[in-house]
């Protein structure tokens, strides 16, 4: 199973544009325990850079990318508060 | 110093438009004003020519190269004027790498070279190797001599900025070119020219004029005395065989104004600059929650400082700014012609949306950018209520 599989909560962003995944993460990550896994799936280039920064931003623990059936890049967040 | 013909204090609050994106243009100096339109009337002939005004023309040609040469600190033979910095800097680059073709194919550069250094490089057709930089955006002469080892064979040349143009941080480049030996450095200065002085070690440089308060259309190329350049275009029978195409001599003149007068205020603007800059620094970060302001914080460009804004959307903070009366530029993906990230922001691995990049005028006041202090955590924080993210 991959982290992505094991996450405890998927936002499916593609399609949209920056900054709309990272507003979707900050609205919903909350929807997770503390140590629970976030995958967010996105087509948005600019994703791979903004969720790391807004892991650092946020004092949350980027983990790292993953990439789903159909080749779009998820990207794994841990709630850490 | 103030000028006639400088702008009258502007009025602040409602209602006050604040240019705020002199790293974009600086609005023309009123010393290059004065020049330009005196020299529009001497300057037209052809400075090839031996009659009276062909003469006159040249006088003033000259004139424009030697006043730029002793404000940059070169030799009088290491200025050509070219049409744009855009164009100094693909001269530039392309006739350092064809003047070093026999030496190698490849070019080194830093990850966050402006587009017109990349989009050179690449046409040129040499191997382009990227080279990382550090959180400020900042290439360690480490990296470079890493970069060098690792290289099979001596590159052709590497390419470094001066300064950033989009976050402002200096970059080392005399410790650089100390690590490169043998190898030619090409050093953009299009964002720094006229606001700091040239650093030592490049072979060639580009500059532009409408950077530092000269007309638009006037770059400067510069290739040091004894470094190999080969004209990478048709060549022309001009009076600079580095250039091409008949010489705007009003501009060129006027640029020369302009950057002369810079020199003799810089140390004053720039030290009221910084101070500003650091104001608005150390106040965004304060102010607005969840803020990343980037770049080095102290060893920068005097009059630009960019920072970046969670869940905000590029083009709406440009645009809702400008309803309140402040122009200002925006890296963010949202706001260019691609959806690509600013490959700037984006190889120092700080948030790219929600950017703003703020850059000082020589007339920039207080009161302007305490205005801006004072409207920007209302706008963020309201741009923030449309997503339905209070932060």
């Amino acid at each position: 199973m991959t982290a992505a599989e094991g996450a405890a909560l998927e936002l499916d962003c593609r399609g949209q544009r920056c900054p709309l995944p990272v507003i979707e993460l900050g609205r919903r990550h909350t929807e997770v325990p503390v140590g629970g896994t976030i995958a967010v799936a996105s087509t948005d280039v600019a994703a791979r850079v903004d969720i790391p920064a807004w892991c650092r931003m946020r004092g949350q623990e980027y983990v790292g990318e993953e990439t789903a059936p159909d080749g779009v890049p998820v990207f794994l967040v841990r709630r850490s508060r | 110093m103030t000028y006639a013909s400088d702008p009258a204090p502007r009025a602040s609050g409602a209602g006050a438009q604040r240019y705020l994106d002199a790293a974009s243009s600086e609005p023309l100096h009123p010393a290059a004003r004065e020049v330009l339109l005196a020299a529009l009337d001497q300057g037209y002939a052809d400075p090839r020519r031996l009659h009276h005004q062909g003469r006159s023309a040249r006088l003033l040609l000259d004139n424009a190269r030697e006043v730029v040469a002793s404000c940059l600190g070169v030799r009088t033979d290491e200025v050509t004027f070219t049409t744009s910095g855009t164009d100094a800097v693909h001269r530039g680059l392309l006739g350092l790498l064809s003047g070093r073709s026999r030496h190698g194919t490849g070019l080194l550069h830093s990850a966050v070279e402006h587009s017109a250094v990349l989009h050179a490089g690449t046409w040129s057709g040499a191997e382009l190797t990227g080279l990382p930089v550090d959180r400020t955006g900042r290439l360690s002469p480490a990296t470079v001599r890493s970069a060098l080892a690792e290289a099979g064979s001596s590159p052709a040349a590497i390419a470094l900025q001066a300064a950033n143009h989009e976050v402002g941080t200096l970059q080392p480049v005399t410790e650089i070119a100390d690590e490169a030996g043998d190898v030619p450095l090409f050093m953009d200065a299009c964002a720094s020219a006229g606001c700091t002085p040239l650093p030592a070690g490049w072979a060639v440089a580009a500059a532009s004029a409408h950077k530092w308060g000269g007309p638009a259309g006037v770059g400067v190329m510069l290739v040091r005395k004894g470094v190999r350049w080969r004209n990478p275009f048709p060549g022309d029978d001009r009076i600079d065989e580095r250039g091409s195409g008949f010489e705007n001599v009003p501009a060129a003149l006027a640029s020369a104004a302009a950057l002369q007068a810079v020199v003799a205020e810089r140390e004053e603007t720039t030290s009221r600059q910084h101070r500003l800059v650091a104001r608005v620094r150390e106040q965004v970060a304060l102010t607005v929650p969840d803020v990343e302001v980037v770049g080095d914080p102290d060893d920068r460009l005097p009059h630009l400082v960019t920072f970046s804004c969670l869940y905000v959307d590029g083009e709406a903070l440009v645009t809702a700014l400008d309803r309140e009366g402040f122009g200002i530029a925006s890296g963010s993906a949202c706001t260019a012609s691609t959806l690509a990230p600013s490959h700037v922001l984006e190889a120092m691995g700080v948030l790219t949306h929600g950017n703003v990049r703020l850059s000082l005028s020589r007339t920039t006041t207080e009161q302007e950018v305490e205005d801006f202090l004072a409207t920007l955590p209302r706008v963020v924080r309201a741009l923030r209520a449309e997503v339905g993210l209070d932060t």
